[in-house]
């Protein structure tokens, strides 16, 4: 059997020999090429040298990839609980995921994007959007934690979104889904003419970041698909795509494919700023949910808002205009210049690219093609800057290089094409494994594209990756794009579902990245900054223990007087100030998670103790040589005991 | 004015750069500290390299039985005191003495810069070898005496895990420096004088 094992190796060592000999042979550019692996290669404590924020899709989270290594960093828990950092289960998290609906456990993430200024990344926030109820979040980069969510009223399916204007002004979500506006009881058969798509407009505090949901716009109950902004030129535009301008209600997949045609909607939010300057918005009342995490008292905030302006393009001139654009399309792109508009119509074998200029100039001379809802639709041939011909099947999104090419992805043939801008010739072709749909080149949403790598990702992976029974990952795919031929370098797999993603070089990020959060600036109501304040106060049936944590003790790590029917708040400040130094707690029969705090901060979970006994408690996250002694105990006593209540550390 | 009278002059004037800038430095190197920890050791005051490296540096030597580095120590008046008063006399011989009082200065420095390393070497001393009997973990020397955490005087030394570097720093060059323009003084005051 040895022996055959040895023969077996040789065999194979011999067969690779022969194929890598035979692939320098094919690609032959010279003794300088390298191949595919070095490519990817990061060697041990070297650093990638992108940021990858890939959406988690029904995880409902954000992750942190390293390009080009594919490896994983972090996943940022956004509108999913997450037992592994407390979120949503902490009493400072809680509120973070409170809605108009109450407390919602789980979203579905789309589309990141980084913020700008004058149309670059500037590596200061992520935002993303959440699908399913729909909302905003905001992830500052410089602790990698999401810090603000903001919900949505009046849409339902947020897909259209998060896409940010070049200096961030705006972070713009539409919504997917037409509802009543406001939500009634009403007949769903009668949609038609009844039911709005709302276009929203979070305005970004240039210097807080704090987003307020400034206006929205009502449109025609179409859907609203993808969207991106105008640049350059074209800043002060947002492109939607549209389908279902059909408005149907049943059966979709036929009914919403049936028009010929359906629309770009082409908003100029500077024009709506104008409108709500002169007061033409109406104010409607809504409720939705402003929820905003503070990093010095380490404690989010939720609070409820009653109203929102609403435009109406139907009484404001100029503000939206329909460029028509073949069967359904899915993604809205603009190349960097903000000249080109690129959709992606998903049932069509073309590729349609509109032009600003000539779009403007059709507006000048008012060239109109009729009108829907009052809003003007201009020719297609108009606006019309060329055809990418039969590039391929089912055309989903496209991102550019900003040396004057673009990609795009087919779903349905399952490649990556690449296209010039301008003579709209096909250049190169790569298939994906399998079933693409988004891509990102890192920067590939700005004025300045990192024009190095295409990141493809896939909806299916099939036998890609050793199985692991029915469910099997989804993946993602890196391409080299700095030559005139994309090659394909690694695949790596993804948490949940890859919708889309957004890159930034490291530099830009790294510098910024906060290593601990400073004692002195906790504000946590509840903290305990020094050992002197540790304490264990009782309010009724209520306990408070004021607990610190340091290598590699908790004080107090004895305390008595607990009580059956007690409802105990751990409030537990790690005192470290060292990098990578975090703690963790949780206690036996905690119907909640862990607390895995931050050096610095103060986080709190809830205990309810529910049997008499002495529990221990302990230190969750390997912290030091001493970590294994990191623990203590509580004594729970009958309901109606008299035990008083003490605490200690260090008493024999 | 003559040349070793400046020199005697800016020697007396250049160890009040103490005040502004350290005199020593130790610098404990890890693995798991890419950016070391380190402490400045300042006439008046102990400083962070980076901040909290002192606290740190607390915690890690708790675990050995080290007491915690004190917030002040009587040095840090006798030292500012010293300074000022061999700067005093300095002055007042740069303007008033001939040459040869720059040699007794000198030499006065020159104790009384021993005698300050001595007692920083005390210090050390006692910082490293004075351990809690209760200390987490206990270490012993080969032959079987208790292994003490002593970081050097001057130079490089492995301990456990850590390399401790101690070298002097701008303030103790700026005394050095002073001591060699006094001497230099006197120097050319002599040269002076024979012809």
């Amino acid at each position: 059997m040895k022996r055959l094992n040895y023969f077996m190796i040789a065999l194979i060592t011999g067969l690779f020999l022969v194929t890598s000999c035979n692939q320098q042979g094919n690609n032959s550019n010279g003794a300088l090429s390298s191949s595919a692996a070095e490519k990817v290669y990061v060697a041990p404590g070297e650093h990638d040298d992108y940021y990858a924020f890939i959406s988690g899709g029904f995880s409902g989270q954000l992750s942190v990839y390293g390009l080009p290594s594919g490896r994983l960093f972090k996943v940022i828990p956004v509108f999913s609980q997450d037992a592994e950092k407390a979120w949503g289960y902490n009493e400072e998290t809680k509120p973070m995921l409170n809605t108009s609906h109450g407390f919602i456990p789980w979203d579905d993430s789309h589309h990141p994007d980084i913020s700008q200024t004058n149309g670059e990344v500037d590596g200061r926030y992520v935002f993303i959007n959440g699908n399913n109820t729909p909302r905003i979040a905001k992830i500052d980069l410089s602790v990698f934690e999401t810090t603000e969510i903001i919900e949505i009223p009046n849409s339902a399916g947020n897909h259209s979104s998060a896409f940010v204007t070049e200096n961030t002004e705006y972070v713009v979500a539409g919504t997917r889904f037409s509802v009543p506006v406001p939500q009634r009881d009403m007949s769903i058969k009668e949609y038609k003419g009844n039911f709005k798509g709302a276009l929203s407009f979070i305005s970004v505090d240039p210097e807080d970041g704090e987003m307020d949901l400034s206006f929205q716009v009502l449109m025609p109950g179409f859907d609203y698909d993808l969207s991106h902004p105008g640049r350059g030129a074209s800043h002060g535009w947002f492109f939607f795509t549209t389908y279902n301008t059909e408005e149907a209600s049943t059966l979709m997949e036929v009914n919403a494919s049936q028009n010929d045609k359906d629309f770009i909607a082409a908003v100029n939010w500077k024009k709506a700023e104008e409108y709500i300057a002169q007061g033409k918005f109406k104010t409607i009342p809504a409720n939705y949910a402003h929820n905003v995490y503070d990093e010095e008292t380490h404690t989010a905030t939720s609070t409820m808002k009653k109203e929102v302006r609403v435009l109406d393009p139907a009484e404001c001139p100029g503000l939206v205009y329909f460029l028509p654009t073949p069967k359904s399309p899915h993604g809205c792109d603009v190349d960097p210049s903000g000249e080109y508009i690129v959709g992606n119509g998903k049932l069509s074998a073309d590729l349609t690219v509109h032009s600003f200029t000539k779009m403007i100039d059709a507006i000048e001379n008012q060239k109109f093609d009729g009108e829907a809802y009052g809003i003007p639709i201009l020719k297609f041939e108009d606006v019309l800057a060329g055809t990418v011909n039969q590039p391929g099947l089912g055309p989903l999104h496209t991102e550019f290089d900003g040396k004057g090419n673009a990609y795009t992805t087919f779903f349905i043939s399952s490649e990556v094409v690449k296209w010039k801008l301008g003579t709209w010739e096909v250049v190169d072709r790569k298939p994906t494994y399998y079933s693409v749909g988004h891509l990102m080149i890192p920067g590939g949403n700005s004025r300045k594209p990192f024009g190095e790598y295409v990141l493809a990702m896939n909806k299916i992976t099939k036998d890609r990756y050793l199985p692991t029974g029915p469910e099997v990952t989804q993946s993602a795919q890196l391409y080299d794009i700095s030559g005139e031929k994309m090659e394909l370098l690694l695949d790596f797999p993804t948490v949940g579902e890859p919708h889309y993603a957004a890159g930034i070089a490291a530099d830009l990020v790294k510098p910024r990245s906060k290593k601990i959060f400073n004692l002195t600036d906790n504000k946590h109501a509840y903290a305990t900054t020094s050992d002197a304040d540790v304490r264990v106060e009782r309010d009724g049936k209520e306990v408070h223990i004021y607990m610190t944590m340091i290598r590699s003790h908790f004080n107090p790590d004895n305390i008595e007087g607990i009580k059956v029917g007690d409802k105990v708040y751990f409030h537990v400040t790690n005192l470290e100030q060292d990098y990578d130094v975090p703690h963790g707690v949780s206690i036996i029969g905690a119907n909640t998670s862990e607390l895995l705090i931050m050096p610095g901060q103060t986080e709190t979970f809830v205990w309810e103790p529910k049997q008499v006994g002495v529990w221990p408690f302990y230190c969750t996250d390997f912290c030091s040589a001493l970590h294994q002694e990191m623990q203590g105990y509580i004594r729970v006593s009958p309901a109606d005991s008299n035990l008083d209540l003490t605490w200690s550390l260090g008493e024999d | 004015m003559k040349k070793e009278k400046i020199l005697m002059f800016a020697g007396a004037l250049l160890p009040l750069l103490l005040f502004v800038f350290p005199l020593w430095k130790i610098t404990l190197e890890a693995p798991q500290y890419p950016t070391p920890l380190g402490m400045y050791i300042h006439i008046n005051d102990f400083s962070d390299a980076n901040p909290h490296d002192i606290k740190n540096i607390n915690l890690m030597n708790h675990y050995v039985g080290m007491k915690y580095i004190p917030e002040a120590i009587p040095e840090f008046k006798i030292f500012p005191a010293g300074i000022l008063i061999t700067t005093l006399i300095g002055l007042l011989i740069a303007f008033k003495a001939n040459y040869k009082w720059y040699l007794y200065w000198f030499i006065l420095m020159v104790l009384l810069s021993a005698a300050g390393l001595y007692d920083f070497y005390l210090w050390e001393h006692d910082y490293g070898h004075d351990l809690d009997p209760k200390a987490i973990m206990k270490f012993t020397n080969p032959d079987g005496s208790v292994m003490g955490f002593q970081p050097p005087l001057f130079g490089t030394k492995d301990i456990l895990n850590f390399t401790a570097h101690s070298y002097p720093q701008l303030g103790a060059y700026s005394l050095g420096a002073g001591m060699g323009l006094a001497f230099l003084g006197f120097l050319v005051g002599r040269k002076k004088n024979k012809q």
